[in-house]
């Protein structure tokens, strides 16, 4: 028994660090290739600074806990979700298998929100929710409830602007 | 793609080369070890898109075109929308790419390689408008659940590749046949390999259709990535969800195909009418097929400003799923009066068509411009949304 656990770990060991050999030497030939192929490394001088900044934020927010689950003006801004009671309990079981934006531009009564958690756990491997399911049903139904909107909204964040003549 | 590949190929060889052995777990790679494109924070980039496009969902990928993006009579990529259920298939290996055909009610199965596709059947190429299903839903009130479409989940672009019917001709099918169902690359954003992210399809009379086809270019080229890349099912006219991407098997079924996607609340409305938000029972939902009728201004951009007096031009693109718009009208008083406007044939059957007109203004002030269509069988878009 005892023996057949060592040989499974020390196998697990190995497989572990074969990985890890395997992922140095990945990063390895990737960055020769990519030497070889564009030497003066040209592609990071004219590819849009904007996003490369974006980039550098998200590592910096990864890295310091206490910016990861920021909030400004009652945003989680990691994942976009209104800060109010219940937040983190939606947050740990809410943006496992797909994006916040899934639930955020989505407006249901309590009763929607729960036929859909029902869905997700009969179809979608969601798992049981326990005593979180009330907390969550609390937050969506208080911060993602449906308003009654009428027939059709008036045209919004129009950019007004002077009218040329078209080319076509 | 293909330079990518070859970065991880060519890691893995120099890594057996140096251990003079075989990489045991080599084929687990990809699990730990997204592509790198795939882990691009920018999705304009990783996808080709015009930055003007909107995010709807990045987990799993759903991007729209605004209205005034879509002006262009053949959509390009850069401003066609993407769906997606699932996750991007990753690691698409043209050489052992295949598709299959099986199902209850084909007299065998059959296997192709994309090069036997490419080179056993004629060629086509259409124009054709996929729409998705949920286009137009942020509208509905009550809200509809899911991504919250606009107007700009609608594209018109060419697809090249070869006819269904000729490949189930090849096969061979029995007169049990009544509906095609895909199964796809993709996979499920649970992670669980058991489930399908989405397995829809059209009954049989739409599968062998001149235009329904097996496609593998889009407007001229390989089919991009995200629309689909090596292999698309393109059942134009129809809720685009019976496209499938990323094809790799067709069942000829000998019921209607029930895979993920075709049963429930999925792409499918009331049979009758109801009022708005009531609860439907699952046996009184009907599976929606040809699109409805639907134009969409696409010139000038909203917010146009222009003197008194001046006219002002405008044009855009009407469709009607399996007929054709034959006629277009304009207001610019809230539907109160309607002139006509022109309205051009289709390039071929299943393509959106061009209108255009020109409108005057009486006096200053704010005016909304409408558009309706009206189609071959004489429906017209309503006024407001049935929702």
């Amino acid at each position: 028994m005892s023996d057949k656990h060592s040989f499974e770990k020390s196998f697990r060991e190995v497989r572990t660090m074969m990985r890890m050999i395997v992922l140095l030497f990945l990063a390895i030939s990737g960055v020769l290739l990519f030497v070889l192929f564009d030497p003066d490394l040209s592609s990071f001088q004219s590819a849009r600074p904007a996003s490369v900044v974006n980039v550098q934020d998200s590592l910096d927010q990864g890295l310091v806990d206490a910016d990861y689950d920021a909030i400004e003006n009652g945003i989680h801004l990691r994942t976009g979700f209104v800060e109010a009671e219940g937040l983190m309990t939606v947050v740990n079981n809410c943006t496992n298998c797909h994006s916040a934006k899934l639930v955020t531009q989505n407006r249901m009564t309590r009763e929607g929100w729960e036929a859909t958690i029902r869905w997700m756990q009969e179809t979608q491997k969601l798992w049981d929710l326990g005593n979180n399911e009330a907390i969550i049903l609390d937050y969506l139904a208080a911060n993602y409830a449906p308003e009654d909107t009428g027939r059709r909204a008036n045209l919004a964040d129009i950019e007004w602007y002077v009218l040329e003549e078209s080319s076509d | 793609m293909k330079r990518r590949q070859f970065v991880r190929r060519s890691g893995l060889a120099s890594l057996a080369a140096l251990l003079g052995t075989e990489i045991v777990y080599g084929a687990n790679l990809p699990e730990g070890l997204p592509l790198l494109g795939l882990q691009d924070p920018d999705p304009f980039k990783l996808f080709d898109k015009d930055p003007g496009m909107t995010v709807l969902n990045d987990k799993p990928w759903n991007i729209e075109a605004k209205a005034h993006l879509l002006d262009d009579a053949i959509t390009p990529n850069k401003f066609m929308f993407i769906r997606n259920n699932g996750k991007i298939p990753e690691g698409i290996d043209l050489n052992t790419w295949s598709l299959t055909i099986d199902g209850e009610a084909v007299q065998a199965p059959k296997t192709y390689s994309l090069e036997a596709l490419k080179s056993r059947f004629p060629r086509y190429t259409y124009q054709l408008t996929l729409e998705c299903g949920g286009n137009g839903r942020s509208e509905f009130n009550p809200p509809a659940k899911g991504n919250q479409w606009t107007v700009g989940a609608v594209s018109c672009a060419t697809w090249t590749g070869v006819r269904l019917r000729d490949i189930l001709e090849d096969v061979g099918i029995t007169d049990e046949a009544v509906y095609i169902g895909y199964h796809a690359a993709d996979t499920h954003l649970s992670g669980a390999p058991e489930l399908e992210p989405i397995s829809r399809g059209v009954p049989i009379a739409k599968a062998l259709q001149d235009e329904t086809l097996v496609a593998f270019q889009m407007n001229g080229k390989d089919i991009p990535l995200a629309h689909g890349f090596p292999l698309r099912l393109v059942a134009g006219g129809w809720p685009a969800s019976a496209s499938g991407k990323w094809l790799n098997r067709l069942s000829v079924r000998n019921i209607v195909h029930d895979g993920e996607k075709m049963t429930g609340s999925s792409y499918r409305v009331p049979c009758e009418p109801v009022a708005p938000g009531e609860k439907v029972a699952n046996e009184d939902m009907c599976i929606i097929e040809s699109m409805p009728v639907k134009s969409l201004i696409t010139y000038p951009k909203t917010g146009a400003t222009l003197p008194l007096g001046k006219a002002l031009n405008f044009r855009g693109h009407a469709w009607a799923g399996e007929l054709t718009v034959k006629s277009m009208e304009y207001s610019i008083d809230f539907g109160a009066t309607w002139q006509g406007c022109s309205v051009k044939a289709p390039a071929n059957r299943l393509a959106w068509q061009r209108f255009q007109g020109s409108a005057q203004f009486p006096k200053k002030g704010y005016y909304e411009l409408w558009v309706r269509a009206t189609d071959s069988q004489g429906n017209a878009q309503p006024m407001v949304l049935p929702g």
